[in-house]
């Protein structure tokens, strides 16, 4: 085993070898990604197993580091938005509406009720889509070739929706400072009703197809176990910490635009582990169907921006907002000189945290089981280089 | 955030706060720093458990870090900060009081070049091994991989 190990490859550094010097005799270490279908993107992981159980997993990142915050110090308040959809691109909507909170929040400018609204349906629309393709991705990784495309034809219906309104289907931009950038789509109520109705028996189905499948179950109960108390030290957010019983959605607990007004529920389990993980998100595809059928008869007529200085200038000091993003805590932490640029700009992605707990996580189990750790976890790996 | 003030400056008479900002704010010694977190983590009335963000800045003249902490339990939130020296950057880790630390501290090592004293793994996260310089520093040029527009 340790003959691969010694290749002198370019892409083997110091401590690589350094790594491979603590393992015993007999451990085999290999890797995982960068180009592997099962890491959603290039995460690269590094694993020691001693036969076939998982005994450290290192995750090595910066495939695609592109130095998001280092663009940004150089980038207006009204350009910098764009870069931020690139970052978790399932969740472009809320990443927008987390950097427009936070310029919005040094203005002090109120955005009018319409543009409130609109924000939440598309939240909610973005939250939807990135767990549809995470149902899809999950049972994909686990060996169930055809949820998959079920989750794909669904996830094209919002797509479309997001298209017509946004121009957009992945990379939106469309939440900005002072309100969104567009009005709506004459066609978006009807369409998004329309939807409702389809994805309504659509999620049932999903129900029948894989949550109470046997096979499924057995892969995911009692695999990747994750206390409550590791959750929060591990700074893990989003659905991942709400399976461990951490209540942590910002939707709750710091509410921003109109979620304090609404019916939803934040979702708690107890379990865990990667089934609890799994619960959480289908239950929270049903909240966010929920909000959305609360919202799209109750739009409120105005404008859908507020006027706002061509060149926006943030006074001196430091602004800090918070989203909810599909993966969990998205946070925006805006350094400002009084500039038309950011000094320095900090962008607290969940899935950075979530993907530290892997390791935890992981150790014990059998290499099998690592996929559907994974799977649980959500990653986007944009998210985590930035 | 008068609350979080007054428990605080019971238990800890000597901190200095700073004004005008969102969330009870706190300058600290890097020297100190250390005892300090422990005292934010395990003091029942604060119980700051989970560290949320971990910020570098360069002010050109010296670096800062700036940590984000909050409490599940108590629902405060409290900002640390603290001033380095730009030649030698050094500040013990928290990465044992709050494991969420120990990649966040290697993030703010790789771009700004800050040392953290005791870290289990202190290596470059998103560069190669064999990069030079810190990134995210003011006075980084780097004429290949053009980041500034």
């Amino acid at each position: 085993m340790l003959k691969i190990l010694n290749t002198n490859h370019s892409q083997l550094t110091t401590h690589m070898f350094e790594e491979v010097a603590t393992t015993t005799e007999g451990d085999l270490v290999i890797n995982v990604g960068p180009q592997h279908p099962s890491t959603h993107g290039v995460l690269h992981l590094l694993i020691t197993l001693s036969g076939e159980t998982i005994k450290n997993v290192e995750p090595h990142l910066g495939y695609i580091h592109r130095s998001i915050e280092k663009m940004c110090e150089s980038l207006s308040y009204r350009q910098f938005i764009y870069v931020t959809s690139r970052m978790d691109y399932l969740s472009s909507h809320i990443n927008n509406h987390g950097c427009a909170l936070c310029v919005e929040k040094g203005l002090q400018i109120e955005i009018t009720p319409r543009a409130r609204v609109i924000r939440v349906l598309m939240d909610e629309l973005t939250r939807l889509a990135s767990h549809q393709l995470w149902w899809g991705a999950m049972a994909m990784d686990v060996g169930a070739l055809t949820p998959f495309f079920h989750a794909f034809r669904e996830r094209e219906a919002i797509n479309d929706i997001m298209e017509e309104t946004c121009g957009a289907r992945l990379t939106m931009n469309y939440i900005v400072p002072g309100g969104v950038m567009f009005d709506l789509h004459p066609n978006f109520q009807n369409r998004v009703k329309e939807f409702i109705r389809f994805f309504k028996t659509k999620i049932d189905e999903y129900d029948d197809l894989v949550t109470g499948n046997i096979i499924f179950q057995s892969r995911m109960k009692r695999v990747g176990y994750l206390s409550k108390e590791d959750a929060i030290s591990y700074g893990c957010t989003g659905p991942t910490a709400r399976a461990s019983g951490v209540s942590c959605d910002i939707r709750k607990l710091y509410p921003y635009e109109v979620y304090g007004n609404l019916k939803f529920d934040e979702i708690i389990e107890t379990g865990g582990d990667c089934f609890s993980r799994y619960l959480v998100r289908m239950q929270e595809m049903r909240q966010s169907l929920s909000i959305i059928e609360q919202l799209i008869d109750n739009i409120p007529d105005g404008e859908f921006q507020t006027k706002t200085k061509a060149v926006l200038k943030l006074p001196k000091g430091e602004f800090y907002s918070r989203v909810e993003t599909a993966r969990g805590e998205f946070g925006v932490y805006i350094i400002s000189e009084g500039g038309t640029t950011p000094y320095r700009i900090k962008f607290r992605s969940p899935g950075f945290s979530n993907l530290s707990a892997l390791n935890h996580m992981a150790k014990g189990h059998k290499i099998g089981d690592l996929v559907a750790i994974m799977g649980t976890l959500d990653l986007v790996i944009p998210d985590i280089d930035r | 955030m008068q609350e979080l003030k007054s428990k605080l400056s019971e238990l800890l008479p000597s901190v200095i706060y700073e004004e005008g900002t969102e969330w009870l704010t706190v300058v600290a010694d890097p020297a100190a720093w250390k005892g300090f977190a422990r005292q934010l983590r395990f003091t029942p009335d604060l119980d700051f458990d989970f560290l949320f963000c971990v910020t570098g800045v360069d002010w050109k003249t010296h670096l800062s870090i700036v940590y984000h902490l909050t409490s599940t339990t108590q629902r405060h939130t409290i900002v640390v900060k603290s001033k380095l020296d730009r030649n030698n950057p050094e500040i013990e880790t928290v990465s044992d009081i709050w494991r969420t630390a120990e990649f966040h501290e290697r993030e703010a090592y790789d771009l700004f070049g800050i040392k953290f004293t005791h870290h289990p793994d202190l290596r470059r996260l998103f560069m190669t091994e064999e990069w030079k310089g810190w990134p995210l520093r003011k006075d980084y040029e780097d004429p290949v991989n053009m980041i500034k527009l």
